[in-house]
């Protein structure tokens, strides 16, 4: 009974989406649209479950000063901090986005520093990867690297200079034997999307509400 | 100089000081980039909780409330009900109730990831393989789409002329690889001299 | 030199501290970006699609941009979406900014505002931000039939009827193409949604790490144009002739790359040399 109400569910949500694609005028359009709208609404609600979850771990570690205590009372200061100045910039301004609210402020100087910074590091460590781990050991590991060498020289102006053909080998590349093999990844793993959607709908695949 | 020109420069030194106290992570790691780690994971979850707030409930539910009349309102009940569904998983004695909100959104999402798929990408793909045969570049298309997905056909051994196919796959699928290298080289180093400009245009004012 | 001086050597080399070639890397990409090299770039065809429709749109039409992107990838991206708002406003084409990833609303909105005011646009007249609502899928098959079953206000709360380029604009019909700015799985969302379900014409721009994906779909005709990481920025800078990030980023990213391939290939010469060093003893 416990399974049962909830494969219900989503085996009649899934079949009316599928249906509607079908007949998309009203009156199951206009249902549509409206099942459309309650899953945005429901969707962005379960973030709000992930957030708890950290933020009673965190707080836990602090009550109970566990090793990195301070670490978690800094985040959830970030937090508070975050959602202060959100809720001013919203009340001031109409929304939380406006270009002179707080919020955008600590977006700017802090979100963006760190969000982006987090990424960049990796070009340091893609540098070192490719010199310990790229090795040359048969002739599929070749063909990687030529056509990894060829790529990148063919997207930069300094490969232009070096040869005038590495953008035009480089383009060839990207638009037929890429093309060729990644649309082949494509259909398989479209294929298998298709597949588990259906399993799902069906309630054959149950992972979901364990 | 205002207080507007001070918060300026008092936010582009806070900015590069988490931009060096994430990099600091280079050397070895420290207390200095931990610190800026969970301060990232804390401004995030604030503002997930903004845009649940001011973009999700407030204009889709409580404004909508007062705006719309007879059934159009009374039909946001349904996904109200829906919500605090889904926000019992946060107390483990009654979290069960979440399994219909969750059955929802994946019922909704199933649904439309079937269509999605079959009409909006394997039926135009394939479609779109069907080139004429008048040269050299179709034929190596249409060769990589169909020794690549031979590749993929594990119910057979790959032997014989399924063996030559799946190993030309192989070939196809290594020079994709490379070109994703290729590109992937490209971005991350698109993203250091990104933070590189800042630190020496926006920060240190040199460029 | 002797075979055990040889030895040893290879064996620095083989082991070299990860922190020596992160050294190598800045100073590769600084000291270009100090002297301020610049070089020019050829168009390529995918980007020259996308600036051929854009160039194609009468002025009083109206484009959609969707930020599906965040600071993770915004030095790659941002420099795109200023080169396209640039082209619309420069056009008299009208935008209509939204997005699928809520936390890089922000970063749309900052190139949005910036963009229209360098043009002088009005907002609600030449702009409009509608901001973000979750659930991604659902929210672009919606916009199909009407937009403001989801968006009934705009990012400030305003109504969508109060604002006047919303008149004559409900569904993807209404619009003369989606530039989809992104950095994750999200335009394939588009594309599987908004272009094979409605018939929208769409523009995207991507990272380099996801614009392999696309050449696919370009090559199906279901995207009308495609920019590719920091140097479909550049191509576009130097089409709309507004040289910006992604030009200047052209010079350190020549020679990083010349660097990791001559990493790349001094990595295999000391594998080979050991290999065979430890194959003769």
């Amino acid at each position: 009974m416990k399974q049962r109400i909830p494969l219900t569910i989503s085996f009649i949500a899934g079949i009316f989406i599928i249906l509607t694609f079908y007949f998309p005028n009203s009156p199951l359009g206009d249902i549509e649209q409206h099942t459309l709208v309650w899953f945005a609404i429901v969707v962005g609600i379960s973030m709000v479950v992930g957030v708890e979850s950290l933020v009673r771990i965190n707080v836990v570690k602090i009550m109970k000063q566990k090793q990195g205590w301070a670490y978690s009372l800094a985040l959830i200061l970030a937090l508070l901090l975050s959602l202060v100045t959100g809720i001013m910039g919203q009340v001031k301004y109409g929304s939380p986005f406006h270009l002179q609210s707080p919020f955008m402020y600590v977006y700017t100087h802090m979100i963006v520093p760190l969000q982006s910074t987090m990424f960049a590091i990796l070009s340091f460590f893609i540098a070192s990867a490719a010199y310990r781990a790229f090795r040359v050991r048969n002739l599929a590991a070749t063909m990687l690297l030529l056509s990894a060498v060829l790529v990148m020289l063919g997207r930069v102006p300094v490969g232009e200079k070096i040869w005038s053909q590495f953008p035009v080998i480089s383009e060839w590349i990207m638009n037929v034997p890429q093309v060729g093999a990644k649309r082949g990844i494509m259909i398989g793993s479209f294929l298998g999307a298709a597949a588990t959607s259906i399993r799902i709908i069906l309630g054959i695949e149950r992972s979901y509400i364990s | 100089m205002g207080s507007a020109g001070f918060m300026q420069i008092f936010g582009v030194w806070m900015a590069a000081f988490f931009t060096l106290a994430i990099f600091s992570f280079l050397y070895k790691d420290n207390v200095v980039y931990k610190l800026a780690e969970h301060v990232y994971i804390g401004l995030s979850a604030g503002y997930w909780l903004i845009y649940v707030m001011f973009f999700d409930v407030k204009p889709m539910l409580v404004d909508a409330w007062f705006q719309k009349e007879g059934f159009d309102r009374y039909i946001l009940l349904l996904p109200a009900f829906l919500g605090l569904l889904m926000l019992t998983r946060m107390v483990p004695k009654i979290s069960h109730y979440s399994r219909a909100a969750i059955a929802f959104t994946m019922g909704v999402a199933a649904g439309l990831g079937v269509t999605g798929a079959i009409h909006g990408m394997i039926l135009p793909q394939v479609r779109a393989t069907f080139l004429p045969l008048n040269s050299i570049n179709n034929i190596i298309i249409i060769v990589g789409v169909l020794v690549t997905l031979s590749y993929f056909y594990f119910s057979r051994e790959h032997k014989g002329a399924l063996g030559v196919s799946a190993k030309t796959g192989i070939i196809f699928l290594m020079v994709a690889f490379g070109a994703a290298f290729g590109y992937t080289v490209m971005a991350r180093i698109s993203l250091l001299i990104g933070r590189s400009y800042f630190l020496y245009h926006d920060w240190l004012g040199i460029i | 030199m002797t075979q055990d001086t040889q030895k040893t050597f290879l064996e620095k080399l083989n082991n070299i501290d990860r922190r020596i070639i992160f050294l190598v890397i800045f100073i590769v990409v600084s000291v270009p970006m100090l002297l301020k090299l610049t070089s020019p770039v050829q168009i390529s065809p995918e980007v020259q699609k996308a600036y051929d429709y854009i160039e194609s749109i009468p002025a009083g039409g109206a484009v959609m941009f969707s930020v599906d992107y965040d600071a993770t990838s915004m030095p790659e991206i941002q420099p795109m979406i200023l080169c396209l708002l640039s082209h619309c406003f420069q056009k008299d084409v009208k935008v209509l900014l939204t997005g699928m990833l809520a936390i890089g609303m922000p970063l749309g909105t900052q190139a949005l505002e910036s963009t229209a005011a360098e043009y002088g646009k009005k907002y609600g007249v030449d702009y409009v931000n509608m901001g973000y609502r979750p659930g991604a899928q659902a929210v672009i098959v919606a916009m199909g039939r009407e937009i403001r079953d989801i968006f009934a206000v705009d990012y400030q709360g305003t109504p969508m009827d109060a604002l006047p380029m919303m008149k004559d604009i409900h569904n993807y019909g209404d619009l003369a193409a989606v530039a989809v700015m992104a950095h994750g799985a999200t335009p394939e969302y588009w594309i599987q949604f908004a272009q094979a379900r409605y018939g929208a014409k769409l523009i995207v721009g991507t990272t380099a790490v996801g614009a392999p994906d696309y050449y696919n779909y370009l090559q199906a005709e279901q995207l009308v144009g495609l920019l590719g990481g920091m140097r479909g920025a550049a191509e576009y800078e130097t089409l709309i002739d507004k040289p910006g990030l992604g030009l200047l980023a052209m010079s350190p990213q020549s020679w990083v790359h010349l660097a990791i391939i001559a990493l790349i290939i001094l990595g295999n010469v000391t594998y080979l040399l050991t290999k065979k060093k430890l194959g003769a003893s």
